[in-house]
């Protein structure tokens, strides 16, 4: 074996030996960040999802106002944990609209009366297709989404007491 | 007492460990006072490793609740044969198959090793003690199976329903026999570089260690193949998951090596090349352990272990594989290169055949690895999945079918190139005869499945070329087991093309009573019923199936729900004709009552496991051979 | 080993996470056009299951694979191409949604890497062959 070649299988392993030290030391996230951050939110059009709430349309969305929009389900249990947050959300003067991801209207109602209704529209999307194509991947998720009807940033998973200030901020924030 | 007594025998055995490689690092340097102490101590630590795995078991079987992982995976409400498979059913449990398997197989060598030189057997010895020492210590420092749990709980948390198939009774212990056989053939070459005895003799030596360690990988694979086929409820058999192409990975440099030992035992060539494969094989076991046990890579098959865990994993890898690599760097530019030989040639075909194969392992490492690197350095998230894979190493596999062909038929070191085309011409028309035949009949195949068809058919007929005009009494028994051998990855292949191209996929939603027509077979869905187990209850479907007029066959899919832990899964009901097999499966109601079925044909899938099977056989068949031969004729010095 | 419970839970369908609706009805039926289902069907081996550990949404119970097999049938029976369909999931969810990784500025090495295998592997065999005597 010549000279370089009979140390090459050294030097590979030491490049792949590198790369799973790397890999170790910055393990895989398991959340799947939506690609739509910064981009208009796509056109849909959602029927209401409880008698009472008007539902959702993206035209919605672009009035001028900015909206947080969460994505959730009454059969979810930290959507449950975040009603209280998004109350205070509510509550703070921010305009929250909800899409109700695979739900029924008697369910919903139950939830909203267990939990408050922060919700000024509550859209119906029964095969989570309006959830796709906001680039979400589960529930519960929420979005803030400008006056133009552009998505902002994106927070996975359910709203925590010190999120709220946060997401405030960044909806009076927005134009 | 009984835990007590295992971990006390663990370490017993990890201090005989010490002692043995001390031994073996006095000889080697010199003072070969304590030479005759190391086989003996070899054995003791075996003995020892066996006896603390043997007391697991025993506690998995009796339900030791106060041993923490007998409380995490077993129950007993589960039968005895779960009970006792649970045992590796998880990390720190398997962890101790592995140290046990280790030991083991540095005895055999201990005391079944005959034709090797003193001085590099005690070296082999010495390097199965490096790595036996490793694992020890991450055994009981990072994984100890015997902790103890107080309060002593009152049930224990069961073994996952998925895992409750004999299939786990199965495939983990012959995949580990496989796994870590290869440390031998690593350790043998460790050996060979510090005493720098590389030759036929060598190879004939180490050459029943890799057949034996790749004979259980490659039943281990196809086992674990086709468990994964009728458990998971969709008809897949390979996902290239990172789990399944850590099993790969060594399998491919098993193979190589298998063939490239051959060289160097007739041929004394490929030195280097066998050196470096014996090392690369169990390195690919232990990256591969890595990889399934650090939770670095997310897949279905996965022991979750913590990082922490995977350190200690990955210190070791840096040890023992930089370290052997490093020997290997420094050392084998003194072993002599055997003689060189002509680019027609058996040799040839061999090398080519270990190039192939170790570009399909560097396809299948990249491949898993680079959503790692990639999303390690940019953040940037990537799935590399079947398409990448399929793409990028199917062509090359075809090439070596077409290889594997040609080879057996080759002569060694030259051979003249138009007798060489007589010699594979009639496998080469059958194989073209194939693709028109397969093209005609079946228009919409796709290429790769085409060719791999075709290929199928040429290698079939190549493999039993070397028994044309032979006395087949009188053939050797290893030649048998290359016939047999390559006839099975023939078998495999076509089964594997059968399947992606002819299978008839039925998904629908049916009211008690309907008739759905799948593939040759008219399916009526004539009950759904309640049913339950020992660990479960589920609703069981009545389907009978017909073929033509022929009889009416039942088959009976459940939908089970087990309570501890909560879970649903599928049971699938598959019935086995010649020619194919029929896939059911029972779904979820929907709410206007309709159930839903999904229904396979998969004409010659069993083929694929067929061919598997061959494989491993043709593998014993060689084995067997060379040491009713070796025993027969000592003194033969050609093999 | 939580994790691995957990893990092996999302395959088996966890009893305790599923919504109120039954699944959509194109996510276990097929298209009636034999055709338009296999081009489905072969779209959606290559589409990654989100909340799986490692599945293709063809392979998954999960709810949200459902869903999306769903979308896939739909858009497929109204004539649209499966090329399309992965553009448009990619532009949500990234390349991680598919299986099939792209060709660009970061993913050329992957696909590269083959070819420079061969390449190495004809070179290293030449240096074991001795020159043929005509």
């Amino acid at each position: 074996m010549t000279g370089a070649a009979k140390w090459a299988p050294l030097v590979l392993f030491i490049l792949l030996g590198s790369a799973l030290t790397y890999g170790l030391a910055k393990p895989e996230s398991n959340t799947i960040k939506s690609k739509m951050v910064g981009v208009s939110v796509p056109s849909f059009t959602l029927p209401a999802a409880v008698p009472g709430v008007p539902g959702l349309s993206s035209s919605d969305l672009a009035t001028g106002r900015p909206h947080l929009v969460n994505v959730f389900g009454s059969w979810c249990l930290p959507c449950m944990a975040e009603a209280p947050q998004l109350k205070q959300i509510a509550d703070a003067r921010v305009p929250v609209v909800g899409i109700a991801v695979r739900d029924k209207p008697e369910a919903l109602q139950r939830f909203l009366g267990r939990y408050g209704n922060p919700f000024r529209a509550i859209g119906a999307d029964d095969a989570s297709q309006v959830m796709m194509a906001m680039g979400s991947s589960g529930v519960p998720e929420s979005f803030v989404v400008d006056g133009q009807g552009r998505i902002l940033q994106q927070q996975i998973g359910p709203i925590n007491p010190e999120d709220v200030a946060g997401i405030v901020a960044a909806v009076k924030a927005a134009r | 007492m009984i835990a007590e007594a295992g971990l006390a025998a663990l370490w017993l055995g990890a201090a005989l460990c010490l002692l043995q490689l001390t031994a073996v690092a006095l000889t080697v340097g010199g003072k070969a006072e304590l030479a005759g102490i190391v086989r003996p101590v070899a054995v003791m630590q075996a003995a020892l490793t066996a006896l603390a795995f043997g007391l697991l078991i025993w506690l998995f079987v009796q339900v030791d609740l106060s041993v923490a992982l007998v409380f995490e995976n077993d129950s007993s409400e589960k039968p005895l044969l779960y009970r006792f498979a649970a045992t590796w059913g998880n990390h720190e449990g398997s962890m101790l198959m592995w140290v046990t398997i280790l030991g083991v197989a540095g005895a055999a060598v201990a005391l079944l090793e005959r034709k090797l030189e003193e001085r590099t057997l005690l070296a082999t010895l010495g390097g199965q003690a490096v790595i036996g020492l490793g694992f020890y210590a991450f055994l009981l420092f990072a994984s100890n199976p015997f902790a103890r749990l107080m309060p002593v709980p009152p049930e224990g948390r069961g073994l996952n329903p998925l895992l409750q198939d004999p299939g786990l009774a199965f495939h983990p212990p012959t995949l580990y026999l496989g796994y870590v056989g290869l440390s031998v053939a690593f350790s043998f070459a460790i050996g060979a570089l510090v005493t720098r005895d590389v030759g036929p003799a060598f190879a004939r030596a180490m050459r029943p260690w890799v057949l034996g360690a790749w004979i259980f990988l490659t039943l281990g694979i196809t086992a674990g193949s086709y468990w994964a086929y009728y458990e998971l409820g969709w008809g897949g058999w390979w996902f290239w998951d990172p789990v399944e192409n850590a099993s790969l990975m060594p399998w491919l440099a098993a193979t190589a090596l298998l063939h490239s030992v051959t060289v160097l035992a007739t041929r004394d060539g490929l030195r280097a090349w066998t050196l470096m494969l014996a090392v690369v094989a169990f390195s690919m076991s232990m990256v591969g352990t890595f990889l399934v046990r650090s939770g670095v890579l997310t897949s279905v098959h996965a022991f979750a272990v913590d990082p922490k865990r995977g350190s200690f994993l990955l210190a070791l890898l840096f040890l023992y594989i930089g370290g052997a690599l490093a020997l290997f760097g420094a050392r084998v530019g003194t072993v002599r290169e055997g003689a060189r030989f002509d680019p027609i040639s058996r040799e040839a075909g061999l090398v080519a055949n270990n190039l192939l194969l170790t570009a399909i392992l560097g396809i299948v490492l990249v491949g898993t690895l680079y959503p790692l690197i990639l999303e390690a350095s940019t953040g940037t998230k990537l799935s590399v999945g079947p398409p990448y894979f399929n793409t990028a190493a199917g062509p090359l596999a075809l090439i070596l079918v077409a290889i594997m062909a040609a080879g057996p038929l080759l002569r060694w070191r030259r051979d003249n190139p138009k007798l060489l085309a007589k010699r594979v011409a009639p496998a080469a028309a059958l194989a073209l005869v194939a693709v028109v035949a397969v093209k005609l009949t079946a228009p919409s195949i796709s290429i790769l499945s085409l060719l791999g068809l075709a290929l199928a058919a040429g290698l079939a007929l190549a493999s039993v070329a070397p028994l044309w005009k032979r006395n087949l009494l009188r053939t050797p028994l290893f030649v048998w087991g290359m016939v047999v051998a390559h006839l099975g990855i023939a078998v495999s292949i076509a089964g594997m093309a059968c399947d992606s191209s002819f299978t008839a996929e039925k998904l629908v939603a049916a009211r008690v009573g309907e008739t759905v027509a799948v593939g040759p077979y008219n399916v009526t869905f004539d009950a759904v019923d309640p049913t339950f187990g020992p660990s479960w209850q589920a609703l069981q479907a009545t389907l009978l199936a017909r073929r033509g007029d022929g009889d009416v066959l039942t088959l009976n899919p459940q939908a089970r729900t087990y309570w501890a832990p909560p879970t649903e899964t599928s049971e699938t009901a598959i019935h086995t004709a010649l020619d194919g097999q029929l896939y059911t499966v029972l779904g979820k109601q929907a709410a206007d009552g309709r159930w839903q079925l999904r229904l396979w044909w998969k004409p010659f899938v069993t083929l694929i496991w067929a061919g598997g099977a061959m494989v491993a056989i043709g593998g014993a068949l060689a084995l067997i051979g060379r040491l009713w031969r070796a025993r027969r004729k000592p003194q033969e010095t050609r093999a | 080993m939580r994790r691995l419970l957990l893990a092996l839970a999302l395959v088996a369908a966890p009893v305790l996470a599923d919504s109120d609706l039954p699944p959509a009805p194109l996510a276990n039926t097929q298209l009636p056009d034999a055709k338009q289902e296999a081009e489905a069907k072969a779209l959606m081996v290559t589409i990654r299951c989100l909340v799986c550990q490692g599945q293709s949404i063809a392979d998954s119970d999960a709810e949200l694979a459902g869903d999306m097999r769903a979308m896939v049938r739909e858009r497929i029976a109204a004539g649209e191409k499966p090329d399309a369909i992965r553009a448009w999931l990619v532009q949500r969810y990234g390349s991680w949604v598919s299986y099939e990784p792209p060709f660009d500025r970061v993913t050329w090495a992957l696909w590269v890497a083959p070819i420079l295998f061969l390449v190495v592997g004809a070179l290293i065999a030449r240096t074991s062959f001795r020159r043929r005597r005509v």
